[in-house]
């Protein structure tokens, strides 16, 4: 019988059926950080249960870790300390693999495990972090969960799932020079709601995500989350074994073509049937950026904030997103003043968002009273940034350059935008108060990004890209 | 972790779509690496009038006199999105919150709900609408009551609604039980999975590196 990429991997993975549509089902890899993971490995400890395969569990420290040059164990996050402190000690009783504060591979999670071909085409994937849907552009089945179920991983090496239901989302078409997977997954968000994909696990396909390079694809998965997803996927194909060949942990030898003789039976058969498909034609997409305070709120950015109509939102969510973000319907984004342009995240802080964004400021200047930083995702995209001189274009265009981490995606205590300070910036979540206490945050592409740092306020990309010398990437 | 069956009490509208876990514990309330404490933070943002301070917000819900020793929230749609951070259930259940009544959840907060005693209960808009008018009306005086091996959430004014929940996590919840250590009585069914997977799959197996 045809079957989609989900089921595939869901049956080579279901250890045994349990009540109703849950199964208990085998997990290949988990990932920790010190925010979520490290009270998972306190609780299993005190509980005096034991990792049961501690090779295929890994840790890094991303959520708490200061970015700034000379960071240490101490953090500008008030006790953020305590958090490096106690994960490093767990860890290392449970005897696995740290990326630690200084080491050279240490980077955020949705970061660094495909870099290290730790995620793998049909693996499972689990980390108490919601955007471990990111992974699933490998072809796995990635998702996040809780710490107490980040416990059952990591004591049982399975976990009790209740089955999703399946989604396709098509995005047929070609992008407009400009147009990014971010604009895609912004897209599909501002149409079909930040509910949208509740109770889905969401397969991404069609011929713009086979066009996609591997790391615009996890940028599209990334945001599967933000849909209310189980995850997003997309089947591996020679883009992805090309990616992953080499890579440290990935197989080598007759290991590697024998995996890759598995992966490449990692698709949706033809005749096999969704739950749910969507559409989206791609040819006339514009770069997105939000105008609210849920990812749901992105409109083109040549479009004006909605009416309440138009918005899709209920009244009184409406009325409040408006309010907290200081706009009125009919408001052009185009020319809003921003005070910060932040450039990183587990979304778009990889190289290639890197090397995106370094065109539209190569030879150009931040505008003044702008504060824009940019954060790699990991320490190896940004030696790799560094050897490519990027670091010197975002530096002599006024940008920060800093060492890896989550940053300022979110606020936790330490450091923060402004209050009703409006920020443009390439993360994925525009909550309020995310970036701080009241802080007024638009998503939006790497590259929107550096075009609105350097004009000063929120700025189409598109007029710069075809003035700029072409031939980056 | 404790059984819960029912639950009847004071109701809390709080009817906003996408209330996210940063929302329901912001992260610079979460100060240890701990799963208590978190009560004192929970709505944070919201419920107190300065960022890290304690002087009550006297608008925020549950800040009103009437909604004292509340045990249910009502919600709006994709209730607990964002990140995955169960502080956000530990902290309401801390507060004393039992059960949460929203149209959909996101997938982690309601997996989340299940392994902590919190009942999350799926109703539409228009019924929780419908209960939030009646419980507006006088509090205190119209308590709702979810009842989870029923499947019904009813109130005193002759409403009853019915809500779906998956056998698994119902069972998981009415007994109270450690999702680990129902696993672990599997154990013979794991490892022969993991003796014919490392034949079928040898690379997903990695040896322990220094």
């Amino acid at each position: 019988m045809a079957q989609t990429l989900f089921e595939k991997i869901w049956r080579q993975h279901v250890v045994r059926e349990l009540d109703g549509n849950a199964a208990l089902v085998a997990i290949d890899r988990v990932f920790l950080h010190e925010r979520t993971g490290s009270v998972a490995l306190k609780s299993l400890r005190d509980a005096g249960r034991s990792v049961l395969d501690p090779a295929r569990v890994f840790c890094t420290m991303d959520h708490i870790v200061d970015t700034l040059p000379g960071r240490g164990d101490d953090t500008l996050m008030p006790g953020g300390r305590a958090f490096i402190v106690e994960t490093r000690e767990a860890a290392l009783a449970a005897g696995i693999r740290l990326f630690d504060v200084r080491d050279p591979q240490q980077g955020i999670v949705h970061v660094i495990s495909p870099e290290l071909g730790i995620v793998l085409p049909g693996a499972t994937v689990v980390c108490p972090d919601s955007h471990t849907c990111t992974q699933g552009a490998m072809g796995a089945l990635a998702w996040g969960i809780g710490s107490t179920e980040a416990e059952h991983a990591l004591a049982t090496g399975t976990l009790r799932v209740n089955k999703p239901k399946t989604m396709r989302v098509r995005f047929e078409g070609r992008l407009a020079p400009g147009v990014t997977a971010k604009d895609l997954t912004l897209a599909l968000i501002s149409r079909h709601g930040s509910a949208g994909g509740n109770g889905y696990a969401v397969e991404y396909a069609g011929s713009a995500v086979t066009a996609l390079e591997v790391e615009a694809r996890l940028t599209l998965c990334n945001m599967a989350t933000e849909f209310s997803a189980m995850t997003g996927m997309i089947a591996p194909d020679q883009k992805t074994f090309e990616y992953l060949e080499g890579r440290q942990y990935a197989p080598r030898d007759a290991g590697w073509e024998q995996a890759v003789a598995h992966w490449r039976t990692l698709v949706t058969d033809e005749g096999a049937s969704f739950d749910r498909e969507i559409l989206i034609e791609v040819d006339e997409l514009a770069p997105m950026v939000t105008w609210g305070t849920s990812p749901q709120h992105a409109v083109a950015i040549t479009a004006t904030v909605p009416t309440l109509e138009a918005s899709g939102t209920a009244p009184e969510g409406y009325a409040r997103a408006l309010q907290y973000m200081g706009l009125e319907a009919g408001a052009s984004l185009l020319g809003l003043p921003v005070g910060a342009a932040f450039i990183g995240s587990c979304t778009n802080s990889r190289i290639s968002d890197l090397r995106r964004a370094a065109a539209v400021l190569r030879g150009r200047k931040v505008a003044p009273g702008v504060r824009a930083i940019c954060v790699p995702g990991s320490m190896t995209v940004k030696r790799q940034a560094e050897a490519e001189g990027l670091d010197r274009v975002f530096r002599d265009a006024g940008f920060e350059w800093r060492e890896s981490g989550c940053s300022m995606c979110f606020f936790s205590g330490g450091e923060s935008f402004g209050a009703r300070e409006r920020v443009i910036s390439s993360t994925n979540r525009n909550f309020e108060s995310r970036q701080g206490p009241e802080t007024r945050t638009h998503i939006a592409s790497p590259e929107t990004v550096a075009a609105s740092a350097i004009a000063g306020h929120i700025a189409d990309v598109r007029p710069l890209l075809a003035g700029s010398s072409t031939g980056h990437h | 972790m404790e059984k819960v069956e029912t639950v009847t009490s004071v109701a809390a509208p709080l009817i906003r779509a996408n209330i996210d876990t940063d929302a329901i514990i912001p992260s610079r309330e979460m100060k240890s690496v701990s799963k208590t404490g978190l009560a004192d933070g929970l709505f944070a943002g919201w419920r107190y009038t300065a960022i890290g301070g304690r002087e009550p917000n006297p608008g925020f819900v549950l800040n009103q006199p009437a909604y004292s020793g509340v045990r249910i929230l009502l919600g709006g749609t994709n209730f607990g999105c964002g990140s995955s951070r169960e502080h956000a259930v530990w902290a309401l259940h801390e507060y004393g919150i039992r059960a949460v009544i929203a149209p959909t959840f996101s997938p982690i907060f309601y997996g989340n709900c299940v392994r902590n005693g919190i009942v999350p209960v799926r109703l539409a808009a228009p019924d929780i609408a419908t209960l939030a008018v009646w419980v507006e009306q006088d509090p205190a005086g119209h308590p709702l009551t979810v009842d989870l091996r029923a499947q019904r959430v009813t109130s005193g004014g002759g409403h009853a609604f019915s809500f779906e929940i998956e056998a698994e996590p119902r069972d998981m919840l009415l007994e109270g039980l450690d999702g680990i250590d129902l696993t672990l009585k599997q154990r013979s069914a794991i490892e022969s999975f993991r003796a014919a997977d490392r034949k079928a799959r040898p690379w997903i197996y990695l040896e322990p590196t220094p």
